[in-house]
């Protein structure tokens, strides 16, 4: 188990170096950062000493090197557009995804879990045929669409919910939230809604699944035979064999969420981190997009890394095998 | 004694009542014929774009400002020709610009599956049959890149590149390739322990022959129903970047570019200039997914019961 965390954990190191070299060569090696941050203006004499200034004279590993170094400590440049440092911006938006992607994800489970119990339970029943069907389109259009209709129904029809923005937020320990008041639960309503469904089809389609395998176990026909009842046995029995998968799922979605919130917070005009990088891309804020491009890396590398721990202490097999 | 006793030869019925089984098979869900038919329309639609659509969206001279947000049905300032879908903010008809950009989503999604499913498929064949060391690497990149979700790989391509038609392509290949290679090698391990693949070594046919002439056909069907619903994805993901400025240029523009251009109107109530291009991008995803919903259902041996 130990050698295996080791042998895991150094992978991951590795993952990271290489996409930091990616970026680096990337943003570095492809666009030239000489031209965006010296005024065109420039003599020539005040380009040289710029140049030498920001360390672009340097052979190019040795600009890596110092790349890395500086952002081992968390400094990756200011950003061009906010004059702050690139990282601080972006943590500035932090909280606004991280509410948005936690609040899809515990939509997902409240909506999708019952529906697909439902389906898997009355497989051949018109509502969960509909309900499967309907999950074949939480999977296949693209978000930004449903998000579109979404605003384009509740909003500027019916006119219950607002579109755009977070609302009314209230500072908890310094961060701004919007889901403790009545105004900003208001204004997640729909982004939620909309970063969610995905994920609803997902946690749906894996319920019913893994229902209609367990309904015809051995354990399942005991129980029955026991005498207990049959809601015991679904909320007991079948629940708890299908919840690994699930968690796993909904675990993996945090990221997958997170990444997709680019799409949502656009819609939305939801001020997160994804609005801010694709406003960073579309006036080339480098230091923005560097910091964001590392910082998803570390968060999906850490994910997957939790995911296959969780994976070898939940299911004795995996663990076995790893073992060998 | 005489010929009708005499029992057909059974050979030559079999190979074309193969391809009719398939095909009565597929026929047999009217959902996915009709996803199949209007999908086949909507590719000959962009085809004869140029002259279906009444005017050529591109060229400034054919366009009105006068004409700019014409609710559908209008009626252009000069009376010449009627906005059956309405008109976006410059004058163009939105009939003829979804028809058009029908044409750049298309090309990028059918274009950049096709390149994945290539590199993809020989990537993930050749990782079957060789195995040792190369299968690893190929499988812990497919791995990898699988862990990332689509969107961010695409956004990382993008937001280092620039935008250009090229670079979506090549980001959606990069994205694509390793859904194929997976697919490619699990079918490929089922079968290369075949009877058949055995008795072609012991031949010594030589591996590339193997690999294409009887690995390959024999991981067709898995790999043309995962082809089918990642044109889709494809299609999806292009519209989506475009959506969000990182895609296709201006001078190029998607189904996705179009329905960016009408959001700011949409807000104001003028829907159409938004609306239908999404229909558009919506019936062309529901019918190839209807498509390869029904595929996976008739190719998966486990349903043939």
């Amino acid at each position: 188990m130990a050698t295996w965390l080791l042998r895991r954990l150094f992978q991951a190191v590795l993952v990271i170096l290489a996409m930091t070299v990616l970026v680096f060569i990337g943003v570095n090696v492809i666009g030239n950062p000489v031209d965006i941050m010296i005024s065109p203006d420039a003599t020539q004499e005040m380009r040289q000493r710029a140049i030498e200034a920001l360390g672009f004279d340097q052979p190019l590993w040795r600009q890596y090197l110092t790349f890395l170094g500086n952002a081992l400590t968390g400094d990756i440049g200011n950003s061009y557009v906010f004059n702050q440092p690139a990282l601080d911006v972006i943590l500035q938006r932090l909280p606004a995804t991280l509410e948005l992607a936690l609040s899809a994800l515990l939509l997902s489970v409240v909506i999708g879990l019952p529906l697909g119990l439902l389906a898997g339970l009355h497989p051949d029943h018109p509502a969960s045929r509909t309900i499967m069907a309907g999950s074949i389109f939480g999977f296949s259009l693209p978000s930004f669409w449903v998000g579109l209709m979404l605003i384009m129904t509740f909003s500027v029809y019916l006119g219950w919910l607002p579109s755009i923005g977070r609302g009314q937020t209230v500072s908890v320990l310094g961060v701004e939230w919007s889901f403790l008041t009545l105004d900003g639960l208001k204004h997640l309503a729909l982004p939620a809604l909309n970063l969610a469904l995905y994920q609803i089809s997902m946690v749906l389609r894996l319920t019913r699944a893994g229902v209609r395998e367990t309904l015809h176990q051995d354990f399942i026909k005991f129980a029955h035979a026991k005498g207990l009842r049959p809601r015991r046995i679904i909320f007991v029995h079948v629940l708890k064999n299908i919840l690994i998968p699930i968690v796993t799922v909904v675990g993996l979605g945090f990221g997958h969420t997170v990444a997709f919130s680019v799409v949502t917070e656009t819609v939305f005009a939801w001020p997160g981190m994804g609005k801010l990088i694709i406003d960073a891309i579309n006036v080339l804020d480098r230091p923005i997009i560097v910091a964001y491009l590392m910082m998803i890396v570390v968060l999906f590398v850490v994910i997957n890394l939790l995911v296959d721990l969780a994976y070898t202490l939940l299911d004795p097999r995996i663990r076995l095998e790893t073992q060998e | 004694m005489s010929e009708l006793a005499r029992p057909a030869p059974p050979v030559r019925e079999r190979e074309p009542s193969l391809l009719r089984l398939f095909v009565a098979d597929f026929m047999r869900s009217r959902l996915a014929a009709l996803g199949l038919v209007v999908f086949s329309l909507i590719i000959l639609a962009t085809i004869f774009a140029p002259l279906l659509a009444p005017q050529d969206p591109y060229d400034l001279m054919q366009l009105n400002i006068l004409d700019g947000r014409l609710p559908p049905g209008s009626t252009s300032f000069d009376g010449s020709m009627t906005y059956v879908l309405g008109t976006d903010d410059q004058g163009r008809d939105m009939f003829s610009g979804i028809l058009y950009g029908l044409r750049t989503s298309l090309i990028v999604g059918v274009g950049s599956a096709i390149l994945a499913a290539v590199i993809g498929t020989v990537l993930g064949l050749v990782a079957a049959y060789v195995g040792g060391r190369l299968e690893t690497f190929v499988m812990r990149l497919v791995d990898l890149q699988l862990s990332f979700p689509t969107i961010l790989t695409a956004l990382m391509i993008l937001a280092v590149l620039g935008k250009s038609v090229f670079n979506v392509v090549l980001a959606l290949v990069i994205v694509e390739w390793a859904t194929y290679a997976r697919t490619a090698r699990a079918a490929a391990l089922v079968e290369r322990r075949r009877d058949y693949i055995v008795a072609a070594e012991t031949l010594a046919v030589p591996s590339w022959r193997i690999l294409l002439r009887h690995l390959l056909p024999n991981c067709m069907p898995a790999l043309i129903v995962v082809g089918t619903i990642q044109i889709a994805s494809a299609i999806a993901l292009e519209a989506t970047l475009s959506f969000l400025g990182i895609g296709v240029p201006i001078t190029e523009p998607s189904l996705g570019l179009l329905i960016a251009n009408g959001y700011k109107y949409m807000l104001a109530g003028d829907y159409w200039v938004s609306v239908y291009p999404g229909v558009a991008l919506l019936v062309v995803i529901v019918s190839i997914n209807l498509v390869g919903d029904h595929l996976r259902d008739i190719l998966n041996p486990k349903n043939k019961s």
